[in-house]
């Protein structure tokens, strides 16, 4: 069913499983502990960023396929997006799967777009299980879109540190604890600002627009969720971004409007602004959210993933950033909880 | 940014950046300043110890102690860069680090290491030059430029 931009799921796709595997420098985060595997070696053992990216992502889907129960054989979709040229993290992965592939690009946005896209095969009866699955490497995102990550430049306050890691999960048409009820397709916003190093600012609006159609399009009251999380706005988005939904007249509950940007590193880690990747949702909505949600210390979760649209080329020929967000509903059918 | 580009922005755009810019931090510009002269100041100083020392040891003059003196610094950069410590020397000293001789090779040396995946030919070779490729073009240009103007000046003022 659709209402404006929104896809209501009324046979209630589950979340059979789900996995979040993190670098070094997540493992000194705050939610090191609902990280599945965290690996002390940024290059993990492998010859280059590009190789440990894939190793990450491969490491997720077989955790999430292995703890839903299930062989690779039985998952029918792989859908899976990432930031490297070409998606070559997310191809490499569904070649080493090799099950039937659907390849995704909406930059950081990537894990809400993939489990919107997996949620809406499965409650349409296209499918009975589907594997989605996102990646960044710190590494490997600053050799493609900025400097060589040994090269002394200096980054503003409004930069933001790339997770390393992957996120990733299997949705079936079984019942289960975690179902997806709702996703809102967003719009891609762009607000003319053209500075990488401040994605945050860029974003903002892209995830404003989408937050407040998902209200709009189901006609929910602001504390219908225990929490709202966007992807990767970090410090400075977040704060636009509060003020921006205030002035639209849409308040949000403080203590339930969060960024995973701002929630998987400690506040002294040198990331500046906070963190940002398609790994930094995924691997916070994958596994501290869920795992918080099973706890049932939340009921009802909105993720709203953001994502930059822009390419290296595409800044240095001074184009502003395209941005879109998009929002995925969770809900937890759990005995305990509130 | 440019006047050029921000005419090209629509109102609700330029209002979206306002709205942006009173919520965004500020570079320290004051603190990077200071930073900067601190730890290019430290580099001179280290610069010119070395020298010092090989002027006194090695029986070098003042004019040819330089080329081992910037060796031995660009040696130093190298190595920091290769151990992974440079790139976090320079977030804090900024310019202070990218200005000296040591920020040219840190430039050379990361993006050797960089693009070492990709091989000795297409990857170190080709990309080493890719951040101070342009310093060495811009830095011929500039040289040449001035070297002309030099020569110009020199031919009128020896005309008289």
């Amino acid at each position: 069913m659709i209402q404006g931009r929104t896809w209501i799921f009324s046979n209630k796709p589950s979340i059979a499983a789900s996995a979040a595997v993190g670098g070094p420098f997540e493992a000194q985060g705050p939610l090191a502990d609902d990280f599945d595997l965290l690996h002390g070696d940024l290059w993990l053992g492998q010859d280059s960023y590009e190789k440990a990216e894939k190793k990450l992502l491969e490491q997720a889907c077989e955790r999430a396929i292995d703890k839903a129960g299930m062989k690779k054989e039985d998952i029918q979709f792989f859908l899976s997006g990432d930031l490297m040229n070409q998606i070559i993290t997310s191809s490499f992965t569904a070649r080493t799967l090799s099950v039937p592939y659907l390849g995704l690009f909406g930059a950081c946005s990537s894990s809400m777009e993939g489990l919107a896209l997996g949620a809406l095969l499965v409650d349409s009866g296209n499918a009975d299980r589907v594997l989605v699955g996102t990646s960044s490497h710190n590494g490997a995102a600053e050799k493609q879109f900025r400097y060589p990550t040994e090269y002394g430049s200096q980054k503003p306050p409004t930069a933001q540190w790339t997770v390393t890691g992957a996120g990733a999960a299997v949705i079936t048409s079984q019942e289960g604890d975690l179902r997806v009820t709702a996703a809102t397709v967003g719009r891609v916003v762009d607000m003319g600002l053209s500075d990488p190093f401040n994605m945050g600012a860029a974003m903002a609006p892209a995830a404003v627009d989408t937050i407040e159609a998902h209200f709009r399009d189901l006609r929910l009251s602001v504390s219908e969720y225990d929490l709202i999380l966007t992807g990767d706005l970090g410090r400075v988005g977040h704060r636009i971004a509060v003020d921006l939904l205030d002035k639209h007249g849409l308040k949000l509950p403080q203590d339930r409007f969060g960024d995973c940007g701002l929630m998987i590193y400690r506040e002294d880690q040198p990331v500046q602004a906070g963190a940002s990747g398609c790994a930094c949702s995924a691997c916070v909505t994958y596994g501290h959210v869920f795992n918080r949600m099973k706890r049932g210390e939340l009921r009802k979760v909105l993720i709203v993933a953001t994502g930059a649209l822009l390419s290296p080329i595409s800044y240095q020929q001074n184009e502003s950033i395209p941005c879109v967000a998009h929002a995925v509903a969770i809900e937890s059918v759990g005995g305990v909880g509130s | 940014m440019s006047d050029k580009k921000k005419k090209k922005l629509t109102p609700v755009q330029q209002e979206y950046q306002d709205f942006a810019k009173q919520r965004e931090p500020e570079r320290p510009v004051l603190k990077n300043c200071l930073m900067a002269f601190l730890f290019g100041g430290s580099i001179c100083l280290v610069g010119q110890l070395i020298s010092t020392f090989y002027m006194h040891f090695f029986g070098f003059n003042e004019k040819s102690a330089g080329d081992p003196t910037v060796a031995t610094l660009i040696f130093i950069s190298v190595l920091l860069t290769g151990l992974g410590v440079y790139d976090h020397i320079a977030q804090v000293a900024g310019a202070g680090t990218i200005i000296p001789v040591t920020g040219f090779a840190n430039a050379m040396a990361s993006a050797a290491i960089e693009h070492r995946s990709e091989g000795y030919v297409l990857g170190v070779g080709g990309n080493m030059f890719k951040l101070a490729g342009s310093v060495i073009v811009f830095g011929t240009v500039a040289a040449f430029v001035i070297g002309t103007i030099k020569v110009i000046i020199m031919q009128v003022l020896g005309g008289f």
